[in-house]
């Protein structure tokens, strides 16, 4: 039995949707759910994912140029990696627009600290029980998230010299 | 007492701070401040097209750039999915073993300097210039090479080039060798490295730490073996570990692996199927401008046969050498350039390929595809959505959990342990930072 086959089997209400696309087996969970499944990957002998490998996030503001409807705007992404049994599992999140919150993992991956603390910086996701949610590529005072699809990608936030 | 180190510090290669609590000399808590080389990778990514993304992918890991087009190439194939041909999968791993030696020969060759080991650095630049040559001949650069392309490589191997890696890499081996006795018999050398940056297996998996850091732990974890992707099932190699997870460990592991990556250029180049297929070139070789003359007089005879003489930055991607180490698909491929200049169809594919607009369409969807960098595990994660922009570029880099590790690494330390360690984790900012 796969991963995801596993996963589908014990959470089947708090899944929206899975596929496998090119061999990538993912699970999209509801938030609420999150933190009862990453434990349940962490800790089951069969899952046994010790490593969460990334954790990054995706915009879908105006996706394919408005030609695809994605609800809700953002999706937190998480590959699981486990050494013993060499399978890996893409986690997805879907999180709204209005108040983007998730849970942390940082409890029970040390990785997730600064992968959390990125995510925050680049699209202002918010992770409930992080210790040190604070920016880590730009400064404390870059105002907005660089990847968010409405942040212009050529607008300058110098902190020293001339203000275009 | 509080010591700041960096952002710009002569012994720290890359722009990083560190803000250390200090008992005496011992280190009580090291924060890490990280981003002075922030250059937006991923949002560039976002606004050009998939092949354009190549030379952004050069500047991630500096010092081998070569594996980061080739996990972004990967990457874009899974998307795709589409195969690409033997002799193209050969070089691709030949080039990326390359790239590792000369990171490895750069992060021991640093630290060792940084300990005070001034020859040993000297040598093992001069062996990262033996391979850095070989580098040069195929891809026409050293450092921003954008070699690899979607569905292949840019250009072929040149003729007898095994025969020269042949020689470079006896060359490295004697450096090797050389370095060795320098620096694993010395005393100073020794006595810093041992026990000095220490980490646990458990630890070190808990932090998501991979490569040649987690290898020195005891953890035998290479995507080489756990996931061989191109033809790394095919090759024979060890992936050697250590058992303590200090700096000494992670030493002698990534002097073996250099070993290790000099068998698997061997391997490859005795392994690799026969390269240019001369097929119909049974024509005259003619200049590039003289053929689109023809091309254009209607003067047609003969010119399917004939073979360009191109500008050498255009080298090796000419008909004879193009189908051998590029995808059929002309969807992802651009055509060989006799068909560009000599025939209308060969300039329609070649600028539905490169027009604004038009360019590599992957359908919607997402992929991870890891490869091993010379630091760990390098994963690109795309989102198309079936576009000619990637919607998502993410990269994975390596030593991105390494230095979330660092205070780990450090506390408990002497100050001065800061270096060898610091040295062990071979932070490339260009790839921490994006």
């Amino acid at each position: 039995m796969t991963p995801l086959q596993r996963v589908q089997e014990k959470f089947q209400s708090q899944i929206v949707e899975t596929h496998a696309f090119r061999g990538d087996e993912t699970v999209v969970v509801r938030p609420g759910a999150l933190r009862e499944i990453a434990k349940f990957l962490k800790e089951d002998p069969q899952m046994d994912f010790n490593y969460l490998m990334d954790l990054t996030a995706v915009d879908y503001l105006f996706f394919a140029g408005g030609r695809i409807q994605k609800e809700p705007r953002f999706e937190v992404v998480y590959h699981f990696y486990s050494l013993t049994h060499n399978h890996r599992l893409r986690v997805k999140v879907p999180v709204d627009e209005k108040d983007p919150q998730v849970d942390t993992l940082t409890d029970l991956w040390a990785s997730a600290n600064w992968y959390e603390r990125e995510v925050w910086d680049m699209y202002g996701i918010r992770f409930k029980g992080h210790p040190n949610l604070k920016r880590i590529l730009m400064y404390e005072e870059f105002k907005g998230h660089a990847l968010r699809k409405d942040y212009p990608f050529n607008k300058r936030q110098p902190l020293i010299g001339p203000v275009y | 007492m509080l010591l700041n180190v960096g952002p710009s510090h002569p012994a720290m290669h890359g722009v990083i701070r560190l803000i250390m609590e200090l008992e005496g000399e011992k280190i009580h808590n090291v924060e890490v401040e990280i981003g002075y080389l922030h250059r937006a990778f991923e949002k560039m990514c976002e606004t050009v097209t998939y092949t354009q993304c190549f030379p952004y992918t050069d500047r991630l890991n500096y010092v081998s750039p070569l594996i980061n087009n080739v996990g972004f190439a990967m990457t874009v194939e899974k998307l795709l999915g589409i195969d690409i041909p033997e002799r193209a999968k050969y070089i691709r791993v030949l080039m990326s073993e390359i790239s590792r030696v000369t990171d490895h020969l750069t992060c021991i060759g640093a630290s060792a300097m940084e300990l005070g080991a001034m020859s040993a650095f000297l040598y093992m630049i001069k062996a990262r210039e033996f391979l850095y040559e070989l580098v040069e001949e195929i891809t026409g650069a050293r450092l921003t090479i954008s070699y690899v392309r979607i569905g292949g490589v840019k250009a072929d191997l040149t003729a007898g080039f095994a025969d020269r890696a042949f020689q470079k890499i006896a060359d490295v081996r004697k450096v090797l060798i050389e370095t060795d006795e320098l620096l694993t018999h010395n005393r100073i050398f020794f006595d810093r490295m041992k026990g000095t940056g220490k980490i646990s297996a458990q630890d070190a998996v808990s932090h998501g730490i991979t490569g040649p850091f987690l290898r020195g732990s005891g953890v035998a974890y290479d995507v080489r073996k756990a996931n061989p992707y191109l033809i790394y099932d095919r090759l024979d190699f060890e992936v050697p570990t250590g058992t303590d997870g200090d700096n000494l460990d992670r030493y002698f592991v990534r002097m073996a692996e250099m070993e290790q990556s000099l068998r698997m250029i061997e391997q490859c180049l005795q392994q690799i199927p026969d390269g240019p297929i001369a097929g119909d070139l049974t024509g005259e070789v003619i200049t590039a401008a003289h053929m689109v003359d023809s091309a254009k007089m209607g003067e047609t005879e003969g010119l399917l046969q004939d073979q360009v003489d191109l500008d050498p930055t255009l080298q090796g991607s000419t008909r004879k050498y193009s189908q051998g180490i590029n995808t059929d698909r002309k969807d992802v491929a651009l055509p060989p350039k006799e068909e560009t200049y000599g025939n209308i169809e060969g300039l329609m594919n070649h600028f539905k390929l490169v027009m604004y607009g038009h360019g590599i369409h992957p359908p919607v969807g997402e992929a991870y595809v890891p490869v091993e960098g010379a630091n760990g595990e390098l994963g690109f994660y795309i989102v198309s959505d079936g576009r000619d922009h990637p919607w998502r570029v993410r990269v994975h880099p390596p030593c991105f959990p390494i230095m979330s590790a660092l205070p780990k690494l450090l506390a408990g330390d002497m100050m001065a342990d800061l270096i060898p360690t610091f040295g062990s984790v071979n932070m490339i900012a260009g790839e921490l930072d994006r």
